[in-house]
């Protein structure tokens, strides 16, 4: 009897220091990156432009650029997900026709990153000549984060009971307008976890924008979709590894990273307030 | 149509109806003439087709893939399994109310204005008109009329079901089915949607799908019993429940199987 109660202990403990150990890690990670980062960020370094190939000056073409290219992404992502997902659960057949479109979407989640660069160099940049631009990294960046939507916005119409809907019908709605009226409104608040997931990722990819949209260096900012853009993780790549005095510039690097980091978490942010309060209007 | 024998306007006639899901069939040449604003029960053992049966009537069964049905549904004379017939305009003559109770996470006004706005009602005054009316025929009036905007999730489970049935009346339907509309509710409530149930057949034609004996013989006119999707047996209730034909029916009434 003892010794079983040893045992359980031991256990907790072990999975208790595991849960602990990762927190750790990232708070590690994350005051690092405050530590570091916070003496370099000034006004200037906010709203100025890079001087002297990033070694001084300030990174404001970079945040509008991801800003644009998140922005971007997800207005193209957001409604082609929501739509695929809602044809997948609500109306598609569960046959093997199906199954292989879901099997394709989870497949497509797996792929790295550079392929989607590499696809979106072939199709939006060259062949649907694109160029390198807003519009062909935002594009790809899409195709990239598509599977998490789908995927979140299945689970979230998946979870609305089927009550709902047949409510709706026996009240005489079309399907169209129960989906409309009474599932999707439900769904709504999972959808936007989707999308949560698919911004943290979209805003700190390099790959695949390194090939479609973002330049080292531009003297303007971006004027129509179909300019290069600069961006903040393709701007840190520069700085952390092209740069010849890559050392001497360490706190234009931190200062990067806890800009970049800052607006992941305000984005994530404002699309978290926007789920609660969508939460809280329709709550069974 | 009218019956000849009881002189009853026949709503409702199923004619030689088989019911398949997928490759298993579930009901069995049932024939049936359903009288108006009358209350018809459906009483059987679990898994006899009383629900897939009360289903069909407004293809609900529709949703689920594979289903199929043989024979014929009429409502008014019209066939309800013809490829011309609106299935959309069929559940609106046809109201529903679930087993379990299933507001939609909207204050109790939109729950109730919900059909009359898909149906095209616009005008907030009209609305209120309607969502008054239907309040106090499903006698829920007196008790939400002062939190109309508050959610329908915060009212009790008695009145979650009335709130429904005053979400199908609504849409102006002349047929309601109720599925097992009791079932979940404690005694004071279910009397309470037993005595709304005699005041509805006034105007509106009611089938029931109960597997509460005493209530099949409380609130009903005529009463269907089931077993393994066969219809066995259907008469005037009385007669049912005092001398019925079938052995099947006898046994199943006294308690001795189900």
């Amino acid at each position: 009897m003892n010794k079983k109660r040893t045992g359980e202990k031991i256990i907790y403990w072990l999975m208790r220091g595991v849960t602990y150990s990762v927190v750790l890690f990232i708070a590690y990670i994350l005051l690092d990156i405050l530590i570091h980062g916070l003496p370099a960020i000034s006004w200037n370094f906010l709203t100025g432009f890079p001087e002297k190939s990033g070694a001084e000056g300030g990174i404001l073409p970079a945040i509008l650029g991801t800003l644009y290219l998140v922005i971007g992404t997800i207005v193209v992502a957001l409604p082609l997900g929501m739509f695929s997902a809602v044809y997948l659960t609500e109306y598609s057949k569960q046959n093997r026709f199906a199954q292989s479109i879901r099997m394709a979407i989870v497949t497509l989640a797996g792929i790295p990153s550079i392929v989607f660069g590499l696809f979106g160099l072939g199709l939006f940049v060259i062949t649907l000549n694109f160029g390198s631009s807003i519009l062909a990294g935002s594009l790809t960046l899409a195709c990239m984060i598509l599977p998490t939507i789908i995927v979140a916005s299945e689970e979230a119409l998946k979870s609305v009971p089927k009550y709902m809907r047949e409510g709706s019908l026996a009240l005489g709605a079309t399907k169209w307008e129960t989906i409309y009226k009474n599932v999707l409104p439900y769904a709504l608040p999972g959808m936007l976890t989707g999308a949560i997931l698919g911004i943290g990722r979209a805003a700190g990819e390099t790959a695949p924008i390194l090939l479609t949209a973002a330049a080292f260096f531009l003297p303007d900012l971006p004027t129509s979709v179909f300019d290069q853009v600069m961006a903040l993780p393709y701007h840190l790549y520069i700085l952390a590894t092209q740069h010849p005095e890559a050392q001497k510039i360490l706190p234009m690097q931190y200062g990067t990273a806890l800009v970049l980091l800052l607006l992941v978490i305000g984005l994530n942010m404002a699309a978290i307030i926007l789920r609660i309060r969508v939460r809280k209007k329709y709550k069974w | 149509m009218v019956d000849i024998q009881t002189g009853n306007k026949i709503k409702i006639r199923v004619g030689n109806m088989n019911f398949f899901y997928g490759p298993v069939q579930a009901l069995f040449d049932i024939n049936m003439d359903i009288a108006e604003r009358k209350v018809t029960a459906l009483i059987g053992p679990s898994g006899c087709g009383k629900s897939t049966f009360l289903r069909t009537l407004n293809r609900m069964n529709d949703i689920i893939d594979g289903t199929r049905l043989e024979g014929k549904v009429l409502i008014d004379g019209s066939d309800l399994y013809s490829p011309m017939t609106d299935v959309v305009g069929l559940r609106k003559k046809v109201g529903m109310i679930f087993q379990k109770s299933n507001p939609f996470p909207k204050s109790i006004f939109d729950n109730i204005a919900y059909g009359p706005r898909i149906h095209g009602v616009k005008d907030k005054k009209d609305l209120i008109e309607i969502v008054e009316n239907c309040l106090i025929k499903s006698a829920l009036w007196d008790e939400v009329k002062d939190r109309l905007d508050t959610s329908a999730m915060g009212l009790s489970g008695g009145q979650q079901q009335r709130l429904c049935i005053a979400r199908a009346l609504a849409i102006n339907p002349d047929v309601v089915l109720m599925d097992e509309p009791a079932s979940a509710l404690d005694p004071k409530s279910t009397l309470k949607i037993e005595d709304l149930i005699s005041d509805l057949k006034k105007d509106y034609t009611i089938i029931i799908v109960t597997h509460n004996m005493q209530q099949a013989g409380r609130v009903s006119d005529y009463t269907a019993f089931f077993y393994e999707g066969r219809l066995i047996e259907f008469d005037e209730t009385e007669k049912i429940f005092t001398k019925p034909n079938q052995k099947q029916t006898e046994d199943y009434i006294t308690g001795r199987f189900g």
